[in-house]
């Protein structure tokens, strides 16, 4: 699969024809401008970057094709891929913090290498690389602390997801209250933020957290 | 959730990992992957057209059958593959379903294989997507009218014994066919409704003058005899009605239904004219009551089938009427306000009001132009002549709707006759089927117990006669058989063709036509030895209808419901018997034919030079209606035509 890395391959049909007919709408012209394809790199790279095997490798962009045949996903496919998995609730927010945690150049597209770097860190990091990449996506705007705000968007997110039918019913403080004792457990000098090293430090005594973490080594 | 995410789910687990740090409480166990394969392809192998998948595609959807372990019925060893026998189109679309959670419905293919195809592999068609759910929808609406009109008929024609009798009048009036007496009716009515129409009509008829007085219409000159008419003909609608009112189902519903309405207003008017004839004030009005006899004209649209269905259209096409009428007033308005104000100045114009300028639109629109009010004024004439194209414009658009509804209409109703007729045609072919089965049953078994006889005479048997059977036959009347030393009871076969169909099967004639016949004469004369089936010496009819082979009389045994043909061939074979008397020899292999036939048949494919074997069951005589015949070891002399039935063991 030895593909060039394009990054875009367009083809624009207003340049070709010519005969551009502003009587027979834009939305065709819509559904030219964004059939791009976009190529992975070859399998050797991605195996050199990622800890997948070729095996492995294989069958994530088989299902990752399946869903994206143009090969890069878009926010709103993202969030609609992810609501799938999750029917009663509303997933699109945490589905957005996610897409921002993948994406990690920030071009607004997440492509099979940007998916596959994001799993092999999760799937098969060290524990440490996964608090990282968790650190990562609760800090929104990626300033290297987490602010009481952001985690509340965070955790309102998450409980979103469970929907409104759930036993016991959601109250409104229980996302607050949930991020107080997080700040509580993590936030060690009380300055009001969590930095890197507090959350690693915490997370690393905590015996629950670590325990969850080794989850995900059977996940494929 | 849908299987085309499923190979998304190691991410969705992946991406649980923002919960991990936030939760509170330790997270449960993941299910352990025990068998962790390497994904694998399959080979589907379905009638020689080979798919090849991932086996994690099939396993997206667990409850179908390529996705659990019902797919392992299916695995061929020697080939490593699974083996479908069933149809690789429709295969086709639902490996796809597999791979895109998509199911598609392809439009050339039938409804009912493709619905078989889904049950087969276990798929819903519920999950249809929606590009092609509407198309799938449609075709099997139609499909369920189709089979709900087969049911109809088929129920129609089911002769259901206990009717009582005001449903049986019920069905005579919905459906004329169904008897003689229904079908006199039914032309009685139709008689009488068009003699009451006609002579509606020629009462107006001038007749010619009486001297003395002007020129009468025949209904005043033969007053009398339209009087009578009239009364009689009123009669009848009356007794029908009552008729119908008692034999209907739900009398509200009847009495409310459009037909039973049109029929009292047609007798009405007679009554509350016989009613009125004193007063002399209102016979005015009573002269126009009888305008509405004309209504009985519509009483033959229960005799005509084209009648009903160009009602049935106009009611269903109320809308398109509805506008239709709707934009002509609109014209109408307009176009008559526009013609009185242009035609005002001229002198004597004829256009005096709007409603009277309203006639002429009209006329105009339908381009009709009687010719008695036409604008003087050029202006007049301008609007005039758009009036008129306009009218064609506007009455033009609706009527296709309204022919094309007619027209789908119309041809429903011809295929659901068509229908029909193909149905019967296939209902026949279907019977014959089954009794060419029986029939091939019962002369296995034959054979096979002739040739058992023909091994006691060790007389040389022809080799290559009659039919070979294959093994599933064979099987299959084994089975049969099977059944019938279960039960103890034996088959017959209901086919009146059959018994004067000379078999295909060559015989030796054993005996010739005339020998034949004295030996019928000869039965009626004797007793039969050992009745072990009382039940045929105790019907005494059987003797004496023993000779009228010939004749093709419809005769009924006593306690039996078969036909004479089945008869016949009981005569045959009861003189069969008859015959065998005289060959003591075979008497005694009687007990060993016995024997050895309850060993069980050979259905073997020798044969038959000799049709005829009988062999009676020691059953009670109490199970009729089935015939007994008496056991006989004929096996010498024997019938020229194949008997029609025998008894099993």
């Amino acid at each position: 699969m030895r593909g060039q890395s394009r990054k875009e391959s367009l083809s624009d049909s207003r340049d070709l024809d010519g005969s551009y007919d502003q009587l027979t709408d834009s939305v065709e012209d819509e559904f030219e401008l964004s059939t791009v394809c976009h190529r992975p790199e070859g399998l050797e790279q991605l195996q050199e970057q990622t800890k997948f095997t070729r095996k492995e490798l294989q069958v994530l962009y088989r299902g990752f094709k399946n869903e994206c045949p143009s090969g890069i996903v878009n926010e709103e496919n993202f969030k609609q891929i992810y609501s799938q998995f999750f029917p009663q609730g509303d997933s699109s927010t945490y589905a957005t913090f996610l897409f921002n945690a993948f994406d990690t150049n920030h071009d607004g597209s997440v492509s099979f290498e940007d998916f596959v770097a994001g799993l092999s860190v999760i799937l098969r990091g060290t524990t440490d690389d996964r608090l990282n990449w968790a650190f990562n996506l609760y800090d929104l705007n990626k300033d290297g602390c987490i602010t009481k705000e952001e985690m509340l968007d965070i955790m309102k997110s998450i409980y979103d997801m469970m929907g409104k039918y759930t036993y016991p019913a959601l109250r409104e403080e229980a996302p607050r209250e949930h991020v107080e004792s997080f700040f509580q457990k993590m936030d060690r000098n009380k300055d009001g933020v969590v930095t890197i090293e507090e959350f690693i430090e915490s997370c690393q005594k905590d015996e629950n957290i670590m325990r969850s973490m080794q989850l995900f080594d059977n996940v494929i | 959730m849908a299987a085309g995410v499923a190979a998304w789910l190691p991410f969705a687990r992946a991406a649980a990992i923002g919960w991990m740090p936030v939760a509170n409480c330790p997270m449960p166990l993941a299910p352990a992957d025990k068998n962790k394969r390497q994904d694998e392809l399959i080979v589907l192998n379905v009638s020689g057209r080979r798919f090849q998948t991932w086996r994690t595609t099939l396993e997206r959807y667990p409850d179908t059958l390529l996705g659990s372990t019902e797919k392992e019925f299916f695995f061929n060893e020697d080939t490593k593959e699974y083996f479908f026998d069933r149809d690789p189109e429709v295969f086709r679309c639902v490996l796809n379903f597999y791979r895109t959670g998509k199911l598609h419905y392809p439009r050339y293919e039938c409804i009912s294989a493709y619905d078989d195809e889904l049950a087969f592999y276990g798929i819903l068609p519920e999950i249809i997507g929606d590009c092609c759910y509407e198309e799938y929808k449609d075709r099997k609406r139609e499909n369920a009218e189709r089979l709900m009109d087969d049911n109809d008929s088929e129920n129609n024609q089911e002769s259901m014994p206990s009717l009582s009798f005001r449903q049986t009048m019920w069905r005579a009036f919905e459906n004329p066919h169904t008897s003689t007496l229904a079908l006199v009716f039914y032309y009685v009515t139709g008689f009488f409704i068009a003699v009451s129409v006609i002579t509606n009509v020629v009462e107006t008829v001038p007749c010619g003058t009486v001297p003395g007085s002007k020129e009468l219409p025949c209904g005043e000159r033969y007053s009398v005899a339209f009087f009578c008419l009239d009364t009689a003909c009123v009669m009848i609608f009356t007794v029908e009605y009552l008729l119908r009112l008692f034999a209907a189902p739900s009398r509200y519903r009847f009495i409310r239904s459009v037909m039973s309405i049109i029929d009292v207003v047609a007798i009405m008017p007679y009554y509350i004219g016989l009613v009125m004839t004193n007063n002399e004030d209102v016979s005015g009005a009573f002269v126009t009551l009888r305008v509405f006899r004309v209504f009985r004209i519509f009483k033959f649209s229960r005799h005509s089938q084209g009648l009903r269905i160009l009602g049935y259209t106009l009611k269903s096409c109320a809308s398109e009427l509805g506008f239709l009428l709707f934009s002509l007033t609109m014209a109408i308005i307009i176009f008559a306000t526009v013609m009185f104000y242009a035609e005002k100045g001229s002198s004597a114009s004829k256009f005096t009001s709007i409603p009277a300028s309203f006639w002429y639109t009209i006329v105009t629109m339908t381009t009709l132009g009687y010719g008695d009010m036409v604008p003087k004024t050029i202006a007049g004439k301008i609007f005039g002549s758009i009036c008129s194209l306009s009218g064609v414009l506007v009455i033009a658009l609706p009527v296709p709707v309204i022919v094309s509804n007619f027209s789908r209409i119309y041809h429903q109703n011809q295929r659901a006759d068509k229908r029909r007729a193909q149905k019967k045609a296939r209902l026949a072919r279907i019977r014959v089927a089954k009794t060419g089965s029986s029939n091939a049953y019962l002369h296995s078994k034959r054979n096979g117990l002739l040739n058992e006889a023909l091994e006691l005479l060790g007389t040389p048997e022809e080799e290559n006669m009659g039919k070979t059977t294959s093994l599933i036959e064979s099987q299959h009347h084994h089975l049969l058989h099977c059944l019938e030393k279960t039960t103890g009871l034996s088959y017959l076969v209901d086919d009146p063709l059959l018994s004067v169909r000379t078999s295909t099967i060559k015989n030796h004639e054993f005996i010739d036509e005339q020998m034949f016949e004295q030996n019928c004469m000869e039965s009626s004369m004797q007793n039969y030895p050992s009745t072990r089936s009382p039940s045929l010496s105790s019907h005494p009819g059987l003797t004496t209808t023993c000779c009228s082979r010939r004749s093709k009389k419809t005769t009924h045994l006593p306690n039996s419901n078969l036909p004479a043909t089945r008869l016949r061939s009981m005569q045959e074979l009861s003189t069969i018997h008859i015959q065998g008397s005289e060959q003591p020899s075979l008497t005694t292999s009687r007990s060993s034919l016995n024997l050895k036939a309850d060993d069980g048949l050979r259905p073997n494919c020798k044969t038959s030079q000799i049709t005829t074997a009988i062999i009676s069951i020691p059953t009670p005589p109490a199970l009729t209606p089935e015939e007994r015949l008496i056991e006989n070891g004929t096996l010498g002399p024997l019938a020229l035509h194949p008997p029609n039935f025998l008894s099993g063991i």
